[in-house]
């Protein structure tokens, strides 16, 4: 069976400096993955290696097989991977209900139309109804989004995200400056809505994945050090040193 | 911010009851001639319907799309001169209806769209207005250059009443071609309000928003962008085929930049966060056209004003404006802002007319002949060689401007307490 997402040898430099230093990684098919390091790991930037942001200098990064090194955003999302933003992402004069919308008219097929009225369609506006009603903001959704809150942002940034029903999920930090039951909250909405998907996340707080990753990977100075199931990477010396040592100072 | 973002109909209804807004207007232009009857009020309404389509169209790219176009009228232009050739060729006889003209205009816009916006609409911002203000140029410089199409300054003409007639109308007539250009008026802008509730209008609005991430949605934002661009010509050059067919000549003026300045500027002082905005823009601009330069030859320079003033204080224009209060009107507030709205517009109207006294005046002295020393202003009498006309405009203008300055946060805080209370407390 071939690995929903696979990176051979995955390498980034900016200039002389080297941040991704060689990256192999094998996320199963309906595997929710966790990729976890301290500051400056170079979470982020591999993050936007897998999702065509960035162009790596060297190594393959393969979706289900095919090779997506170098492909466009647009070109990756319509093979079925999707992605969230860390800094919050969203169409900020557009309604809450049109910005999820937007997420899933390419998915639905419609792609460029300018010949069919987008109120009388009813699948997509039946699913992203279905979506707001998943992120619990069906009652904002005539608001424009760029005065949401910024818990609310997040939210609908995650909506976007799964709008468009992509079977690989992709997401940045999805609890960045969160309190404690917003956290819970999202982590809730994380699990529901990946059911049956690969999921990716990269986060920085470690205690936010225990519970939600079947596997997690640990990122240190551009190098994976440790992969494995949450209890494994908990009693890993090496990544007790690498990150959690280094969290307690 | 709720107040500029347009609102968003999720709910259907019939065909009728959704267009109903539509069949009004059309009642409305088809109506019109019999109230403005005269031939000067129906050769103002042909150029307003014109500048009406005209600016929609411009629209689709910087309202809807996010592109800002210094070289729209390029799309206008050439679809002027492809119509005044068509007519042209269809006077030796071919069977061509004058009706449908104005699409060889559109599809011309079209497909120079296409061209131009191939390699313009990779990106928007600043690279995007340089290349249209390089295209508008190029184009304004071929039509001096390319006489055998352009027919250098003197233009293209035609004869409208040598094309076929349809069911026996010759178009001889401004008020047949009255018709013909309101319907084509209407029907394009029921066109390009339905383009922006399709699903590529739609990603159009997105991807002004945030190209980055429409393409992680899967659209790419050059595709976006040349799909309203494509549309924008054609619009622009139905309006330039109409312009052939109502004028019955087409010359460099439409084509050149200042075509594509005139067309930027009504749009944005009608507001171009609205849909109706640039028709709200082509009706005003067209009338202090037409109208103001029956008082002043400085109309333009008011024009110029009236442009910086919108930008500086009314960003969101005309429709904005009104848009503001609508809300306010709808609680039933409007009559708690009269008062403010005088203590501001005395203070304004004096500096106003201090301005326009003392632009006048400054303009007679440099086209009087010798001699002259009078001019007739505001029903007045005035001598320029006298200081008492240019104290008392000095006064008004510097005053007025002080006093209104003074007031205006008062009025703002009337204005805010009234559509706080029309909000009844909804997040803004």
């Amino acid at each position: 069976m071939t690995a929903a997402i696979e990176l051979v040898d995955l390498r980034k430099s900016f200039g002389s400096t080297e941040i991704i230093r060689g990256v192999n990684l094998e996320v199963g098919e309906g595997e929710r993955h966790a990729v976890i390091g301290p500051n400056g790991a170079g979470k982020s930037t591999l993050y936007n290696l897998i999702t065509a942001k960035y162009v790596p200098t060297a190594g393959r990064i393969r979706l289900r097989g095919q090779d997506i090194t170098a492909r466009k955003p647009y070109e990756i999302n319509r093979m079925g991977l999707s992605r969230s933003f860390q800094v919050t992402n969203i169409f900020p004069r557009m309604s809450v209900f049109e910005n999820v919308r937007c997420g899933a008219l390419w998915a639905m097929n419609y792609r460029y139309s300018f010949w069919q009225d987008v109120d009388r369609l009813d699948d997509v506006n039946e699913r992203s109804l279905q979506i707001l009603n998943d992120i619990g903001m069906v009652p904002r959704a005539d608001v424009p989004a760029g005065v949401l809150s910024y818990a609310e942002q997040r939210a609908l940034e995650i909506g976007i995200t799964i709008a468009g029903g992509a079977n690989v999920v992709l997401l940045d930090e999805p609890t960045a400056g969160m309190n404690r039951s917003e956290t819970d909250q999202t982590v809730e909405l994380v699990r529901r809505i990946t059911e049956n998907k690969t999921l990716i996340m990269v986060e920085h707080d470690m205690s936010v994945v225990f519970g939600l990753a079947d596997r997690i990977s640990v990122l240190v100075y551009g190098e994976i050090i440790a992969s494995g199931p949450p209890d494994e990477i908990r009693g890993n010396p090496a990544v007790r040193e690498a990150y959690l040592g280094a969290e307690a100072d | 911010m709720s107040a500029i973002a347009p609102t968003s109909p999720r709910t259907g209804g019939t065909f009728l009851r959704r267009n109903a807004i539509w069949w009004v207007a059309l009642l409305f232009v088809l109506l019109l001639p019999q109230v403005a009857r005269s031939g000067t009020s129906i050769a103002v309404l042909n150029q307003m319907c014109i500048m009406v389509i005209f600016s929609l169209s411009y629209n689709m790219l910087l309202g809807q799309g996010g592109m800002l176009s210094f070289g729209h009228a390029v799309y206008f232009g050439l679809g002027g001169y492809f119509t005044i050739h068509l007519m042209k060729m269809a006077s030796g006889g071919f069977f061509m209806p004058l009706p449908l003209v104005p699409l060889a205009g559109g599809l011309a816009g079209l497909l120079f769209g296409l061209l131009f916006g191939s390699f313009s609409t990779n990106r928007a911002g600043t690279v995007f207005a340089m290349i249209s203000l390089g295209i508008g140029e190029m184009i304004a410089a071929s039509s001096l250059i390319f006489v055998k199409f352009s027919g250098g300054e003197e233009g293209i003409t035609a004869d409208r009443t040598d094309l076929t007639s349809l069911f026996g109308i010759r178009f001889r007539s401004e008020v047949d071609v009255y018709y013909l250009i309101a319907a084509w008026m209407v029907l394009s802008a029921w066109l390009m309000y339905r383009f922006s509730r399709t699903p590529v209008g739609r990603m159009a609005n997105a991807v002004r928003d945030n190209p980055e991430r429409a393409e992680f949605v899967g659209y790419s934002q050059k595709h976006v962008r040349l799909l309203s661009f494509m549309g924008a010509g054609f619009f622009a050059g139905i309006a330039g085929g109409l312009f052939a067919v109502n004028y019955e000549i087409v010359t460099e003026e439409t084509v050149n930049l200042v075509s594509s300045g005139t067309v930027l500027l009504q749009s944005y002082i009608g507001g171009v966060g609205f849909f109706a905005g640039p028709i709200v823009g082509a009706i005003v601009y067209t009338l202090l056209q037409t109208l103001l330069s029956n008082y002043t030859e400085i109309w333009a320079f008011y024009v110029g004003l009236i442009f910086v003033a919108t930008v500086m204080y009314a960003p969101t224009g005309l429709t904005g404006i009104i848009m503001m209060h609508l809300p306010i009107y709808r609680a039933g507030k409007l009559r708690s802002l009269a008062l403010p709205y005088l203590r501001i517009g005395v203070p304004a109207l004096c500096c106003t007319i201090g301005v326009i006294g003392l632009l006048e005046l400054l303009h007679f002295l440099s086209v009087r002949a010798v001699g002259q020393s009078t001019k007739r202003l505001f029903w007045l009498t005035l001598n320029v060689e006298q200081p008492f006309a240019w104290i008392i405009f000095s006064v008004l203008a510097v005053g007025g401007f002080l006093v209104a300055r003074r007031v205006a946060p008062s009025v703002l805080a009337a204005w805010e307490a009234a559509s706080l209370h029309a909000f009844g407390g909804r997040a803004r």
